[in-house]
């Protein structure tokens, strides 16, 4: 009879295995937890936006001689709307394995993101009053400015999947292409937010 | 309840819906009166609060990833707990092993004593109990010819252990090993409904009564 194989291995020294489960990768897990904590500090910049317009302010809202430029916003809000296409775009190409269409897809969405964020400056220039005018523009560019950086942090992102997307990384498996759904995931959650800031602070 | 950010895909689907919802409140705003944007806003969030709430009655119908091999091996996967040393499960094991050619890997998750001991990670005691369990287990499968390894599972849920081992483990079928229902916490919370449900693969429900086999429990 064949000898057996016994290999218990759960005697070894040092500290536990990393424990593989919740059914959900790591990586991914990772970002969906650094959102969680980042819509709680969006939901802080929100409550006090609200308690601003709401509760403390007894005038018109935004204050009288202060206006937002809601078509420059409402251009750059469709710019940031279709990065998000694009870079599901790129997603699906790499999960195909058409390599031309993710880095292509990427690269589309990094210009967009930019150029998202090159008007966003450029509207901070010319709108006309600063953080330092009336708890409006404190709250104003606390809200806008939150969600600037964070467009910043997704390029940062998005660049260095760009950079490995075009130098022949990532592959259709879903573990060969983290590299672009995590930054994909978190992209979409800017836009989201931005969505959010847009309507609420330029529209309602 | 389905994570909307569970993937690249379900997150764009989520731009879309909140897209096509702003839109719908910014026409409002524009064309009608600020106010009624607003109110239309409280109405797709309350929509939106209920859909949620539905969602969350119950769980999607999913299937566990089984990882693959190449070779015609029959693997086992057998997963137990106290009762990984019973008698029943010994012998349903053997004669399942094809005479002794199939691999076994057995799973013994290390269950705490209560709630409390678990969510404040309490576990070492747990984990060497069923240290020992698997020990003296496969101790038993090496003196009937069987191959098998086998090591303790980490985790509290069952479910989770048994999809845990699935993924680098190309099991043929599952064997599940419980007390009778009468003591089987695992029953009571429907451990091998859902396997039969969630896992792709034939299930063996073995009930190992350990007063009845004169076994004394590790």
């Amino acid at each position: 009879m064949e000898s057996a194989t016994v290999a218990a291995d759960h005697a070894h020294h040092g500290p536990p295995e990393a424990n593989q489960s919740s059914r959900i990768d790591r990586q991914t897990l990772g970002i969906l937890l650094f959102i969680v904590s980042e819509i709680m500090l969006f939901g802080a910049f929100f409550a006090s936006y609200f308690f601003l317009r709401v509760v403390a302010n007894d005038g018109p809202w935004p204050p009288e001689g202060l206006e937002l430029p809601v078509a420059v916003a409402g251009v750059n809000t469709a710019i940031l709307i279709s990065s998000s296409f694009t870079v599901h775009w790129a997603l699906e190409g790499v999960r195909r394995g058409n390599r031309r269409a993710m880095q292509f897809g990427l690269a589309a969405t990094w210009l967009l993101g930019a150029t998202f964020l090159f008007i966003q400056i450029n509207e901070y220039i010319h709108i006309g009053f600063s953080a330092r005018d009336t708890a409006f523009g404190s709250i104003f560019y606390g809200l806008t400015g939150l969600h600037g950086a964070h467009v910043f942090v997704g390029l940062v992102l998005l660049s260095f999947a760009n950079i490995r997307g075009w130098r022949g990384h990532f592959g259709p498996k879903a573990k060969d292409h983290l590299g672009v759904e995590v930054p994909g995931i978190y992209w979409h959650f800017v836009d989201v937010m931005w969505i959010i800031v847009f309507t609420t602070v330029y529209i309602l | 309840m389905h994570n909307p950010l569970r993937s690249e895909a379900d997150a764009f689907r989520l731009v879309v819906i909140v897209g096509v919802c702003a839109a719908v409140v910014i026409a409002a705003a524009l064309v009608i009166d600020p106010v009624a944007g607003a109110i239309v806003l409280a109405v797709e969030i309350a929509a939106g609060a209920w859909l949620a709430l539905r969602g969350s009655r119950g769980t999607l119908p999913r299937t566990a990833e089984v990882a693959s091999a190449p070779d015609d091996v029959h693997r086992i996967l057998v997963v137990a707990n106290e009762t990984v040393g019973g008698r029943a499960l010994l012998d349903e094991i053997r004669a399942r092993s094809r005479n002794g050619s199939a691999e076994i890997l057995v799973v013994v998750p290390a269950l705490t004593a209560s709630a409390l001991e678990h969510w404040s990670s309490d576990v070492d005691g747990a984990l060497a109990d069923a240290g020992r369990r698997l020990d003296a287990s496969l101790g038993g499968m090496r003196g009937t010819g069987l191959r098998a390894s086998g090591h303790v599972g980490d985790h509290h849920e069952p479910a989770a252990a048994i999809e845990d081992a699935l993924r680098d483990f190309a099991a043929d079928e599952l064997i599940i090993s419980t007390h009778p229902p009468a003591r089987s916490r695992w029953l009571e919370s429907g451990v091998v409904e859902r396997a039969e449900r969630d896992v792709p693969l034939p299930v063996t429900h073995v009930v190992v009564d350990l007063e009845a086999e004169g076994v004394e429990r590790a």
